[in-house]
C-alpha cells in the first residue's frame, strides 16, 4: 500500500526518457493520506528495525544482549571508580522436558552481574523498560554506551521473543537493601510496567544484576559471545571477567592490570564538530541570554574574545538573544564559526587504554613471541578529539613454535614440509568495545590493508591482509566515534582517523620488523652453531670407525667444539641469541617471549585464563576470591605484588608457569633481584626465567 | 696371484681412507679447521693432451672445510662415505652407488635432519673421493650396473669360470662393471678388431646375424653411454691384444659425445682417462655424410631440436674436435638440420647394417679419427 502511494507521488521521469513525460495523475488525496496517519508504537518500530540495533538474527541477538549488559556494567563501574568484576552467565532454558545441548537450544537466559555502584530504586524500571532513557546521551564524554537504548532494547527483544520480563537485582552499597524488580515495556506507550518489586537477600555487597530471557542461538567462533568476551578482556585488562558458558564451563579472564583507566572528562562540543541542525537546536535551548555568552559557554575553546570576534565578522550583535537568531543569519553565524580560527578541543577528556595495558591484555589472551603497543597522541577530526591505539601480537608462542620445528619426523626422499599461510587477524575496538561485524567497511581494517607490511618482513598479497601468525589490534577512543551506521559496527574513514591509524600501525610494523630481523640474525647464528654441534658427533663417530674404534672420541669432540665456538663468534653469538641477558632495547612498549622466558615490559604480564570443568564447584569458589596478594606483609613485598600483579593461586599451562618467578618473589630472594634488574638502556625492566 | 694383488691394493686404498680420519684428528689437536683438498671436476680444470690424445685433469683444487657453514654438511657427508668405503674394503665386498647412499643415510641425533636426503648428494661425494684419493671406483669397490654385453672370439675367466664369448648364443656375456685383471682375466682373444655399438638394438641385429663370425670381431655394447666395465674391457683388448676399436653410434650430438668419451675420456672423471680412454678409437658411423652416400631418404631423419643444436655447437669448440674432418662432420649435421638413428638403416632392408653398410665401411676404410 505505502509503496503504491510512493510511486504515484514521485514518478521517476528518468525511467521514461521521452521528452513528453506523461503528466502524473493524482490518485490519493491529502484527506485519504491523513486518515492513514497514526502513532507508531515502539514495539512496531523495534520489530521493523531490529537490525539497526543488532538483533538481525538469533545468534547476533544473543551476542547483543550480552554486549549491552556488559558494556553498561563496565561503564558504571568505571564511572564510579570501581575496578570491575563482571560475571556473565548463559543458560539454556528448557521449553519443557530435558534441556537441549547448547548448540541446539533456541532459548537462553542471559545474566550479567557487576560490582558497580548499583542503581537507585526509582530509576530501575525506566532504565530497563523504556527505550531512549539513559544518563550518557546528553553529554560529550567518552563511554561505551551513548544512546540510552541498549539495555532496554535487549529487554524488549526478550519480551517480544519469549514474553518474559527483565529481572534486576541492584544494591547501592553494603548498608542499603537489595531490590529485586521484574519489568516489561508497555510497548504502546514506551513506559515501564513493573510486575514485581521487592527487597531481597543478596550476597553481593554492591552492584547490579540483569537477567533477560531471549530467543537466541549459541555457536562459537567468529563474532560469538566467547569472542566478544575474549576481545573485551584484551582491551580491558583491568576487568576481571568470569564467563559461565551454556555448556557449563567456567572461563575466567583475570585482571592483569590493576589500575582503573583515568576517568574521561566531560567536554562541551567544539564548534567545528557541530552540524547546522544541532547548532540551531543549541541556539534555542541555551541558558545564555546573549549570543556571545552562548558561544563562549556552550562550546569549548571559544573565549569571550573569540566569541566577540565571531559576532563581529558575522555581523551579529553579540548582545542579541540567541533565540532570535534564525534562517540566513544563523547560517552566516554558523559559517563564520567554521572559518574562524579556534583552538583544537582539549584532549584530556579522552581515556586511552595505554600501551602497558594493551600489552598486558594481548599477552594474557594471545600466545605469541612478540608483542608491541602504540598509543598515538590525541588529535581531532571535525572538532572531536580522538586517540588511536594499535598493538600487535606476533608468532605462535614458544611452545607452538617449538612443536612445529622440533617434533616433526625426519623427511623421506621427495617429502617436503608444508608451511601454513594463515592471514593476520584484526581485532577492532571503539571506546574499548570490540567491533565484531562489518570488518571490511571499517577504517581500521582499510588502514591495515593499506599498510605495506612487506616493509617489515611480513608477506602480503596485493589488497589482502598480511600473512602470518599475527593479531593486529586497533582501538579508537573518542567522545564521539563516527560509526558507519547505527549498529555501531564499523568506524567511518575520515582522513584524519585513517592517517592516525596508519601511523600507529606503521610504528607497530617497524618494531615487528626490527624484532624479526634481529631474530633472524640470531637464528642464523644459532643455526651456524647448531650445524657444527650437530655434525661434530657424526664426524667424530665416522673417524672413530675409520680408526677401528680406537679413538679417544670425547677428547676429539671437545677439541672440535672448542674450534666451533671460536668460529661462531662465541660471546657475541650468545648476545645475539639473547643468552647474555640483553633486553629488547630500542623496542619500546614491547614484550618478547622465548622458550627461555620473557623480556621487555614483563610487569604487565600475569596469569592466563583457565577453564574449569563444570564439576569443580568448590575449586571455583576458592578461585573467585583469589584476588589478594599472597605472602608476607613486608612493605617491599606489597610494592612488588602491586607492580607485578597479584599472583593467582591456581595457574595452568606452561604460559603461566613461565611467570612463576613473580609469585615466589621474596624481599631478599634472587628472583626479586632478577625481576628488578633493568635493561641496558635503564628503561625496560628485564626479567627472565632460566630453565 | 690375482688374490694377493687384490689384497695389496686394498691395503693402499684403505690406508688412504683412514688418512681422512687422521687429518681430522691432527687438525683438531692443533685447533685448526679440518680441511680436505678436492681436485675440481669441471671443464675449467681439464686439458686436452694432444700428444697422448686424451683429456687430463689439471691441478686446481677446492678446499672443503668443516667449520664453514656452506661446507660443513658436505664435509660430514664425506667422512660418512669414507667410513662406508673403508667398511667395504675391510669386508672385501663390492657395492653400488645406491647402496652406499642407503648405508650412509640416517637421521642425525637429536634433530630432524637426514645425513643425506637424496642419492644426488652421495654420488658426487664418491667421485670427490675417487679424485682426491686418486683411487679408481673399482678400487673403492663401488660398481655400476652391468650395463653391457659382449660376443665374439674372446675367452675370459670370471670367478674361476671359463667364459667363451663365442659360445653364448646371441645374448652374449654381460660385462661386469669391474673388469680389472684381478676380477676378469682375458685368456684368449683371436679377433681382428672390436666394434663398440651404442645401441643394444643394433648390437642384437649384428649378433643375431653372426656378423662377428664373418668379420672376426668382438661385438660390444653399453646400451647408450658405455659404462666403465665396457670401456675398460675395450681398452684392455685394444692394449693387450692390439685390436683396433671402431665405434658405431647414432648420428646426433649425443653419439659424437659418446664417441669422444670412449676416445679421450670424460670431463667429470678426467683422471680416469689413463685407464679408460682409447685415443686410437675410430668413428665408424653413423656419419652425417652417410645419408647421402648410402641413399637414406630425408624422411627417415629427425629434425634437430634446440638442445641438439646448442650441444653440437659446444662440441665444435672442444679442443678434441678441432680436426678439419670433425669440424666438417658436425657442421654438415647442423646445416642439414637433421639427425639419423642407426635404426633408420632398416628403411632399406632389415639386414642392411650387417650386409651392406658395415661391409662397405670396412672395405672403404671409411671412418673418422
Ligand atoms: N549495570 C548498571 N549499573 C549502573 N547503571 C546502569 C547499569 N546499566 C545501565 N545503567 C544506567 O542506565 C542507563 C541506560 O542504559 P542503556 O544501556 O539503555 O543506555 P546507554 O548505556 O546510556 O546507551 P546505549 O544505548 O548506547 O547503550 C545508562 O546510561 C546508565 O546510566
Ligand atoms: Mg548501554
Amino acid at each position: 500500500m505505502a509503496k503504491k502511494t510512493q510511486t504515484a507521488v514521485a514518478p521517476k521521469p528518468e525511467k521514461k526518457p521521452a521528452a513528453k513525460a506523461a503528466k502524473p495523475t493524482q490518485t490519493v488525496t491529502a484527506v485519504e493520506m491523513g486518515a492513514r496517519q497514526r502513532e507508531i508504537s515502539v514495539s512496531e518500530f523495534f520489530t521493523k528495525n531490529r537490525h539497526l540495533l543488532g538483533f538481525d538474527n538469533p545468534r547476533k541477538a544473543l551476542l547483543t544482549c550480552v554486549k549491552e549488559a556488559v558494556d553498561n556494567a563496565l561503564d558504571a563501574c568505571e564511572e564510579a571508580g570501581i575496578l570491575p568484576d563482571v560475571t556473565v552467565h548463559l543458560e539454556v532454558v528448557e521449553s519443557g522436558g530435558t534441556p537441549p545441548p547448547a548448540s541446539q537450544a533456541t532459548r537462553f537466559r542471559v545474566t550479567v552481574m557487576d560490582n558497580g555502584p548499583g542503581i537507585v530504586r526509582q530509576h530501575i524500571p525506566r532504565i530497563f523498560a523504556k527505550l531512549l532513557y539513559g544518563s550518557k546521551f546528553h553529554r560529550l564524554r567518552m563511554s561505551r554506551g551513548q544512546q540510552g537504548i541498549g539495555i532496554s532494547a535487549a529487554g524488549m527483544y526478550g519480551q517480544l521473543t519469549t514474553g518474559k520480563p527483565v529481572k534486576i537485582i541492584s544494591r547501592t552499597g553494603p548498608k542499603a537493601a537489595a531490590h529485586y524488580f521484574e519489568v516489561q515495556i508497555d510497548t504502546k506507550k514506551n513506559e515501564p510496567l513493573v510486575h514485581e518489586n521487592k527487597q531481597v537477600e543478596w550476597d553481593q555487597p554492591q552492584g547490579t544484576q540483569v537477567s533477560i530471557e531471549v530467543e537466541g542461538r549459541y555457536q562459537k567462533g567468529r563474532a560469538s559471545v566467547d569472542e566478544y568476551l575474549e576481545q573485551t578482556s584484551i582491551a580491558n585488562p583491568h576487568v576481571k571477567l568470569i564467563y559461565r558458558t551454556p555448556e557449563g564451563e567456567t572461563k575466567e579472564f583475570p585482571r592483569t592490570y590493576h589500575e582503573l583507566p583515568p576517568a574521561p572528562r566531560e567536554i562541551k562540543p567544539h564548534p567545528y564538530g557541530i552540524e547546522f541542525g544541532m547548532f540551531l537546536k543549541m541556539l534555542h535551548d541555551t541558558k545564555s541570554h546573549q549570543v556571545s555568552g552562548f558561544l563562549s559557554s556552550d562550546f569549548c575553546r571559544v573565549s569571550p574574545h573569540v566569541a566577540d570576534e565571531i559576532c563581529k565578522t558575522a555581523k551579529v550583535s553579540p548582545g542579541g538573544k540567541p533565540r532570535s537568531i534564525h534562517g540566513s543569519v544563523a547560517e552566516t553565524l554558523y559559517k563564520t564559526i567554521q572559518t574562524t580560527k579556534i583552538m583544537a578541543p582539549p584532549t584530556n577528556c579522552l581515556s586511552p587504554i595505554g600501551e602497558k595495558a594493551i600489552l598486558s591484555g594481548l599477552y594474557k589472551q594471545i600466545k605469541g613471541e612478540f608483542y608491541t603497543a602504540v598509543s598515538r597522541p590525541p588529535t581531532v577530526y571535525r572538532g572531536n578529539p580522538f586517540i588511536i591505539e594499535a598493538g600487535l601480537a606476533f608468532g605462535k608462542g614458544p611452545d607452538e613454535a617449538a612443536k612445529t620445528t622440533q617434533a616433526s619426523a625426519p623427511l623421506a626422499e621427495g617429502e617436503e614440509r608444508d608451511e601454513d599461510s594463515e592471514l593476520a587477524r584484526v581485532i577492532r575496538y571503539a571506546n574499548r568495545v570490540p567491533l565484531l561485524y562489518q570488518q571490511s567497511a571499517c577504517a581500521t581494517f582499510k588502514a591495515v590493508l593499506d599498510t605495506t607490511w612487506r616493509n617489515y618482513g611480513i608477506t602480503q598479497s596485493r589488497g589482502a591482509l598480511p600473512a602470518g601468525p599475527m593479531v593486529i589490534f586497533v582501538h579508537m577512543a573518542s567522545v564521539w566515534v563516527p560509526f558507519t551506521s547505527e549498529s555501531k559496527e564499523a568506524i567511518a574513514d575520515y582522513d584524519e582517523i585513517q592517517k592516525e591509524i596508519t601511523l600507529a600501525l606503521r610504528e607497530c610494523g617497524r618494531r615487528l620488523g626490527l624484532f624479526l630481523r634481529r631474530r633472524e640474525r640470531a637464528q642464523s647464528e644459532y643455526r651456524r652453531r647448531n650445524i657444527f654441534e650437530l655434525y661434530i658427533e657424526e664426524v667424530v663417530e665416522a673417524c672413530n670407525r675409520l680408526k677401528g674404534g680406537k679413538l679417544p672420541t670425547e677428547k676429539l669432540k671437545a677439541q672440535l667444539q672448542k674450534i666451533a665456538s671460536s668460529r661462531t663468534g662465541g660471546l657475541k653469538t650468545d648476545e645475539a641469541l639473547g643468552k647474555a641477558g640483553a633486553g629488547p632495547e630500542g623496542l619500546p612498549h614491547s614484550i618478547i617471549v622465548t622458550p627461555e622466558g620473557i623480556e621487555g615490559e614483563v610487569e604487565v604480564a600475569a596469569a592466563v585464563p583457565s577453564v574449569v570443568p563444570p564439576t569443580e564447584e568448590a575449586a571455583q569458589v576458592e578461585w573467585l576470591d583469589e584476588e589478594k596478594p599472597v605472602g608476607t606483609s613486608s612493605k617491599q613485598q606489597k610494592r612488588a605484588s602491586k607492580k607485578l600483579s597479584a599472583p593467582s593461586a591456581k595457574r595452568s599451562g606452561k604460559h603461566a608457569d613461565q611467570l612463576g618467578l613473580f609469585s615466589v618473589e621474596t624481599p631478599s630472594g634472587k628472583n626479586a633481584v632478577a625481576a628488578g634488574k633493568a635493561g641496558k638502556s635503564g628503561k625496560a625492566p628485564v626479567a627472565r626465567r632460566k630453565r | 696371484m690375482a688374490q694377493t694383488a687384490k689384497h695389496k691394493k686394498n691395503g693402499v686404498v684403505e690406508k688412504k681412507l683412514v688418512g681422512l680420519a687422521d687429518l681430522v684428528v691432527t687438525a683438531a689437536q692443533r685447533s685448526k679447521d679440518p680441511t680436505l683438498a678436492i681436485p675440481i671436476r669441471a671443464l675449467s680444470n681439464v686439458s686436452f693432451n694432444e700428444r697422448k690424445g686424451m683429456i687430463e685433469m689439471g691441478h686446481k683444487k677446492q678446499a672443503r672445510s668443516f667449520f664453514n657453514v656452506g661446507m660443513a654438511k658436505k664435509f660430514m657427508q664425506t667422512m660418512l662415505v669414507a667410513d662406508a668405503l673403508s667398511e667395504l674394503q675391510r669386508a672385501a665386498l663390492t657395492t653400488s652407488l645406491r647402496e652406499i647412499y642407503y648405508r650412509t643415510k640416517h637421521t642425525i641425533q637429536d634433530s630432524h635432519e637426514n645425513t643425506f636426503d637424496t642419492q644426488d648428494e652421495s654420488d658426487p661425494i664418491i667421485e670427490d673421493l675417487e679424485v682426491s684419493l686418486a683411487a679408481l671406483r673399482e678400487e673403492l669397490h663401488v660398481r655400476a650396473e652391468n650395463g653391457g654385453s659382449v660376443v665374439g672370439p674372446l675367452v675370459l675367466e670370471d670367478d674361476g669360470d671359463r667364459v667363451d664369448c663365442a659360445k653364448l648364443g646371441k645374448g652374449g656375456y654381460s660385462v661386469p662393471s669391474i673388469v680389472e685383471p684381478e676380477y676378469v682375466d682375458i685368456r684368449r682373444c683371436t679377433a681382428d678388431f672390436v666394434l663398440l655399438v651404442e645401441k643394444g638394438t643394433q648390437w642384437n641385429r649384428l649378433s643375431e646375424d653372426k656378423f662377428w663370425r664373418r668379420y672376426n670381431c668382438v661385438l660390444l655394447t653399453g646400451n647408450g653411454q658405455p659404462p666403465r666395465g665396457v670401456r675398460r674391457l675395450a681398452r684392455r683388448m685394444h692394449e693387450e691384444y692390439r685390436l683396433p676399436v671402431y665405434v658405431l653410434v647414432d648420428n646426433d650430438p649425443w653419439g659424437y659425445y659418446i664417441y669422444s668419451v670412449i676416445k679421450q675420456g670424460s670431463i667429470n672423471l678426467a683422471f680416469e682417462s689413463q685407464r679408460m680412454a682409447i685415443p686410437k678409437a675410430k668413428f665408424m658411423g653413423l656419419s652425417s655424410a652417410d645419408p647421402e652416400r648410402y641413399g637414406l631418404p630425408r624422411n627417415v631423419g629427425i629434425k634437430l631440436n634446440e638442445k641438439d643444436i646448442t650441444r653440437a655447437k659446444e662440441l665444435l669448440n672442444y679442443q678434441w674436435f678441432q680436426k678439419p674432418a670433425w669440424q666438417q662432420e658436425i657442421k654438415r649435421m647442423l646445416s642439414s638440420g637433421l639427425k639419423y638413428e642407426l635404426d633408420a638403416l632398416a628403411n632399406k632392408d632389415f639386414q642392411y647394417l650387417t650386409k651392406k653398410y658395415l661391409p662397405r665401411k670396412l672395405k672403404e676404410k671409411d671412418w673418422l679419427d
